[in-house]
């Protein structure tokens, strides 16, 4: 049963980071699409960071940084620009999928993967209890989640990010810098993104050519799944990652084929915005541009 | 009218202009000559029959999934499930394929095929569009979500009941096969350039015609620009959302055919992974205009056959590169040079009513606009 949570709880790491960053992206009318990309780009960033100096810290600033500059990228096109939200973010992803590849080429001269780089915990295989938990960045993925819930509902900022989500004139009538709180949402979107990236590369000790694997697009689903509220994210994050640990486990026995557990983020997300059980009601505001 | 048409032809210009000063970055980063790169590039492509051949290849594929995004954007749907509408096409045509009796006219079987494919295509496009007229479910998530959904079903499919074993892909069809263009013309020998091609120029016709000169299409354009105002002109908003979504779905299940019928003659799991988002640039960078997407199609293929031919000199994921550097620059493009030409008009003294509903959704930007009444 521990060896179950703790697999759970590994697999859900990069869910909460990438999914806390799209609630406060969300919340401030910026459509989190581009989540897979920032995880992509900070997951490469941090790889390049540990392999040329050797520290798996360094590679998380190197992934945090990357994945802050392609949120500002974002920032940039859609918000100062108010080019469409859906087509940037689909861009960014195809993006991020062609920079690392071609960085890859560039910098390791190799077109699937890099070579080994310094990282947390033991080896991939070993799948054991005490190096999992050694891992500075499962801790920080539990904690980010708490941060995010305390920044979006104690503070002046998460209340500005909430009206410049809900009714962004209404915010900027009474003064709230509506285009600047969207930036600095965009940014720290970016960036836990890119932290789901980093503890990827570095829990395998290597980046891989399209590492992600749909991964962002899942935390997009927990977060539309939990309404836009960390808590129940949180949740719906860790239901996913059950799912997924449960199919693993099972895979010998044969029950239910792997395609079908694939399936099940997505058919819940359809399902709740389709308001079967529960609507999910988006941010009013989200996906339109502000003068 | 001249506004329009700069309008229209700027924001891509700009874009191309800005993807070759990045593609020069990037080539230069790598230690290349962009000349030589570039002459490579066409050379590969324009340059030879199988290079040409390849280009019309692929831009037939572009050219379906384009056009099922522009219908979309034309509607004010963002139709971003035309990868799984593509595959889905595919899977059922092959299947019909696959059913019919080694004997069947060809006539016959290429027919039951087309529509097997745009069936495919349409439900799955469908699904989107119902829940949203139904319970405004976002197209955008429900698409995406979607695309997950039906590849592992197709995957499942095909892994665990009809594959051919150690391949991922279905056995070949017996009947339905398309010839290939090769047959007709040297121009295209050796290349996988096949009939499909035809039928996608005249999809683009068949798309311009009813987009452009049918009551459904003209309400289609209505509920893109204004649904409350469609609404209330009596036009049913969940019922056009609905049939949008459906037909986009069924020109993005033909552009699987061009793999299936044309080239493979089998399934094969993704076949065509890629060609839905880059259905999003091909509209985008067309103007969401059937003649536009025709064109935007022939440029991508250029790129993406362009990125083998120059695979030795630099990595060919630049391409890839260059493709979203387009996107993002044309989208960022459009609500400036809008923003430009509408300030542009202001300080020569025409008041333009237009310029007042700057950046709102899935404005038409057709070259063939009502005549405006300026002076």
């Amino acid at each position: 049963v521990i060896a179950f949570l703790i697999q759970t709880l590994r697999i859900a790491v990069p869910y909460l980071f990438a999914a806390a960053g799209g609630i406060v992206s969300e919340r401030s009318g910026i459509i989190a699409l581009t989540l897979e990309g920032f995880m992509l780009t900070g997951a490469f960033c941090a790889a390049l960071g540990s392999y040329y100096s050797g520290s798996p810290w360094v590679g998380i600033l190197a992934g945090m940084a990357g994945g802050l500059l392609a949120g500002l990228l974002h920032a940039l096109a859609t918000i100062r620009y108010r080019a469409d939200q859906v087509v940037v973010g689909i861009a960014m992803n195809l993006l991020a999928v062609g920079v690392t590849r071609f960085f890859l080429r560039l910098a390791f001269d190799s077109s699937s993967n890099s070579p080994r780089v310094p990282g947390f915990g033991g080896t991939r295989a070993g799948s054991g209890v005490l190096s999992s938990l050694a891992n500075p960045l499962v801790w920080l993925g539990l904690v980010t989640m708490v941060v995010i819930g305390w920044l979006l509902y104690r503070t002046p900022f998460g209340l500005r990010v909430r009206a410049a989500g809900e009714k962004p004139e209404a915010a900027l009538s009474v003064g709230v810098p509506v285009r600047r709180i969207r930036w600095q949402a965009v940014a720290v979107s970016g960036v836990c993104a890119a932290l789901a990236g980093s503890y990827l590369a570095l829990d395998q000790h290597q980046f891989t050519d399209g590492m992600t694997a749909g991964r962002g697009f899942i935390a997009l689903a927990a977060v539309i799944f939990g309404k836009w509220d960390p808590k129940r994210v949180t949740i719906a994050c860790l239901l996913f990652a059950a799912a997924e640990t449960m199919q693993i486990r099972l895979q010998s026995l044969q029950l239910v084929p792997s395609q079908f557990v694939e399936m099940i983020p997505y058919v819940l997300t359809i399902v709740a915005l389709a308001g079967v059980v529960g609507r999910a009601v988006q941010p009013a505001a989200l996906g339109k541009a502000v003068d | 009218v001249r506004t329009h048409i700069e309008e229209s032809i700027l924001p891509p210009l700009v874009a191309l202009v800005i993807a070759a000063v990045v593609g020069d970055v990037l080539i230069i980063i790598f230690g290349q000559s962009p000349g030589d790169v570039y002459r490579q590039l066409l050379e590969g492509t324009w340059g030879n029959a199988y290079g040409f051949g390849q280009v019309i290849y692929k831009a037939t594929t572009l050219t379906f999934t384009g056009l099922a995004v522009a219908l979309g954007i034309r509607a004010g749907l963002f139709n971003i499930g035309a990868e799984s509408q593509l595959a889905s096409g595919g899977f059922l045509a092959a299947l019909a394929g696959l059913a019919m009796p080694a004997g069947t006219p060809a006539i016959i079987a290429i027919v039951v095929c087309l529509l097997a494919a745009a069936l495919g295509g349409g439900v799955v496009g469908a699904v989107p569009g119902v829940l949203k007229a139904r319970f405004g479910a976002s197209e955008v998530i429900v698409t995406i979500m979607l695309n997950f959904v039906v590849l592992a079903l197709l995957n499942y499919i095909v892994a665990a009941h009809i594959h051919v074993p150690e391949t991922l892909h279905t056995p070949q069809m017996h009947v339905g096969a398309v010839p290939r263009l090769a047959v007709v013309s040297s121009m295209f020998s050796g290349s996988a350039a096949n009939m499909t091609f035809l039928l996608a120029l005249a999809a683009a016709a068949g798309v311009w015609w009813y987009l452009f000169r049918t009551r459904p299409g003209y309400e289609l354009r209505a509920v893109g620009l204004q649904p409350d105002a469609a609404e209330y002109g009596g036009v049913g908003v969940g019922r056009v959302w609905a049939t949008t979504m459906a037909l986009s779905g069924l020109l993005a299940g033909l552009g699987g055919v061009n793999y299936v019928l044309g080239y493979k003659h089998y399934y094969e799991e993704g076949f065509g992974t890629g060609s839905g988002f880059l259905g999003i640039a091909v509209a985008l960078v067309g103007r969401n205009h059937p003649v536009g997407v025709v064109i935007a199609a022939l440029l991508f293929a250029t790129l993406s056959q362009g990125g083998l031919a120059v695979n030795a000199l630099v990595p060919k994921q630049m391409v890839d590169v260059l493709t979203a550097v387009v996107i993002i620059a044309v989208a960022t493009a459009v609500p400036e040079v809008r923003r430009a030409l509408a300030a542009a008009r202001r300080s020569s003294g025409i008041g333009n009513r237009e310029s007042g509903i700057e950046g709102s959704r899935g404005r038409s930007d057709s070259p063939f606009p009502i005549p405006d009444s300026r002076p």
